[in-house]
């Protein structure tokens, strides 16, 4: 049994698909970029479906549903320019799952609690202000937390059936969820301000064009694990 | 509802005496003991996927205490730490880089392990739980009933996940030198002892450095400075496995002298809090002092003069550090309990 955060092969994927699993052929090739994880110390049967999409057309579409309430749209929507990488999003992942075992989500579900757990403050619909999609999104991550044998009590899925479920309801490009696509979509300044973390001081005497994109990505770090700090301090009083 | 646990889940190892709380309890791998204090169980675990190390400090409750009075300090001391942790991962390196503070960043918390929704205690919870038809429980084969028996029978208290820090400790390392000198002996020449002594002194200024950037920019007394609460972190080695198998081959020749370059990364802030009186970063210096001296006699001469009075030390690191080093004068007449009471 998979008790590691290791993504499905997506060879797998396409095989089970051309050997008539559940899923239209056409639609497991076009969606091969969701990834399945078992989060470390979680119970083995919580499961993690990650999908990407980029060019997103259909936004405001979707932020209806979750505003009406549409139970079929039981995911978290997530702006990606707000996520800086995996780890960022799977730390959210990891103590929305770990609340929801022990019986304390402070949300409706724990597909809200994914994106509530982004936050550094107490405030729900604040979080989903800044972390949740907007009319706006162009590049959008989906999490659906759920037992990897299917089911949630109010409905039964599997991965290829959120698959050909989002792949019909987002209008995008499928695309991998990934460290460097989020680089490229990551809004650091924006990132910061979510945060409140201030913006360092121009370094004196800037240092040469070699050893910048060295710096960036020290600066970057710094700011997960900043992030990360404030992620596990929220709601401690 | 009769179900067989022992298929389900295993058995803790019979080698570990602490039960961890959920949801450690069950980790593959089993999270491994490092040590452990009067307070705190630190365990080496890994976090969101087993090829990523962390270290899981775990404040178990105390059975001698009241429940609630317990459940207090625990959480006031884990936030505390928590806190002053994620403070000092924003100070970060500014400006010239010199000034830089270390610590392990926090990946997770929780300050109450039996925490609950609001006014959802016990059998309450067993009737929600119930409502839910599909309870995440259940498909672990336990009832509700015994879960919420496990859960109130089970550990209670509070946890940190950190980052691993890789490398070792300052004491770790200056033992190393000391027994590298010890076996070589005569064979040492008098040019290998001098750059020896030179690295390890460069080592004990870019202590002095550390502790100050974080008096200074921290505005964090660290409460418990020794050489084993500080570690020298080899910078190539942010997780690198290439560096780690390197090292397992220097240590098997065991002849060669510890490399004491890196960056210096403070630890265990379980003693620390937010101050910036010159009283109590005084004492914070004398307490490393103390430690220090008795802990590495060989170098114990060296403390004062790099440590603390060198301009790439503790005194050049900001610009109260004068008066705080006169504080410590002071200090060091009278040892580090400046009233009489307590």
């Amino acid at each position: 049994m998979e008790f590691s955060l290791a993504s499905v092969a997506k060879s797998d994927l396409r095989e089970s698909a051309a050997k008539g699993f559940d899923v239209p052929l056409l639609v497991a090739v076009e969606g091969i970029m969701i990834e399945e994880f078992h989060l470390s110390h979680l119970p083995p049967e919580l499961a993690v479906y990650v999908a990407c999409y980029t060019d997103v057309k259909n936004a405001p579409y979707l932020r209806q549903q979750l505003l009406a309430g549409n139970q079929t749209f039981n995911y978290a929507f997530i702006d990606a320019s707000t996520i800086l990488s995996r780890r960022h999003l799977l730390t959210a992942c990891f103590r929305a799952c770990n609340d929801y075992i022990h019986d304390r989500l402070k949300s409706n579900n724990v597909q809200s609690e994914v994106v509530f757990c982004l936050s550094s403050n107490n405030n729900i619909g604040d979080a989903f202000r800044r972390f949740g999609i907007s009319d706006e999104s162009k590049d959008i991550i989906v999490v659906k937390v759920g037992d990897s044998a299917g089911g949630d009590g109010s409905q039964t899925y599997n991965k290829g059936s959120i698959e050909s479920h989002l792949n019909e309801a987002v209008e995008g490009t499928g695309i991998d969820f990934s460290d460097s696509w989020l680089k490229g979509v990551c809004n650091l300044d924006k990132v910061r301000k979510n945060y409140k973390i201030a913006k360092p001081q121009p370094v004196k005497g800037a240092k040469t064009v070699n050893g910048d994109s060295d710096e960036a990505l020290n600066r970057r770090s710094e700011v997960e694990v900043q992030v990360l700090g404030l992620m596990a301090l929220r709601g401690a009083t | 509802m009769p179900t067989d646990l022992t298929t389900t889940i295993p058995a803790p190892s019979p080698t570990t005496t602490h039960v961890l709380p959920s949801p450690f309890t069950y980790s593959q791998p089993a999270p491994v003991l490092l040590t452990q204090g009067a307070e705190a169980l630190v365990y080496k675990t890994h976090f969101l996927d087993p090829s990523t190390p962390a270290i899981l400090k775990f404040r178990p409750s105390k059975a001698y205490r009241h429940p609630t009075l317990d459940a207090r300090l625990t959480k006031q001391r884990v936030l505390a730490e928590a806190r002053v942790l994620v403070k000092l991962g924003g100070v970060g390196a500014e400006g010239d880089g010199l000034c830089e503070v270390n610590v392990p960043g926090v990946l997770g918390l929780e300050w109450d392990v039996g925490r609950k929704v609001k006014g959802a205690e016990g059998a309450v919870r067993v009737r929600r739980t119930q409502g839910q038809e599909q309870g995440p429980s259940q498909r672990r084969g336990q009832s509700v009933e015994e879960r919420v028996k496990e859960e109130e029978g089970g550990q209670k208290g509070a946890w940190i996940l950190m980052e691993f820090v890789e490398g070792r400790s300052v004491k770790e390392s200056l033992r190393g030198v000391d027994a590298y000198v010890k076996r070589r002996g005569e064979a040492t020449s008098q040019e290998e002892t001098a750059r020896m002594n030179e690295e390890v002194k460069s080592l004990m200024r870019r202590i002095g450095r550390a502790v100050g950037a974080m008096h200074s920019r921290g505005g964090v007394v660290h409460g418990d400075l020794t050489s084993s609460n500080v570690m020298v972190r080899p910078r190539a080695g942010k997780g690198l496995n290439g560096h780690a198998e390197q090292r397992h081959e220097e240590e098997s020749s065991s002849i060669s002298c510890p490399d004491l370059k890196g960056e210096i990364v403070l630890i265990d802030f379980g003693l620390a809090t937010q101050s910036i009186q010159d009283e109590d970063r005084a004492v914070d210096l004398y307490v490393l002092e103390r430690a220090f001296g008795s802990t590495h006699p060989r170098q114990e001469d060296w403390f004062d003069a790099e440590v603390l009075q060198h301009q790439d030390g503790y005194r050049g690191s900001f610009k109260g550090a004068n008066v705080v080093l006169k504080r410590l004068e002071e200090v060091r007449m009278r040892g580090r309990k400046r009233s009489m009471i307590g």
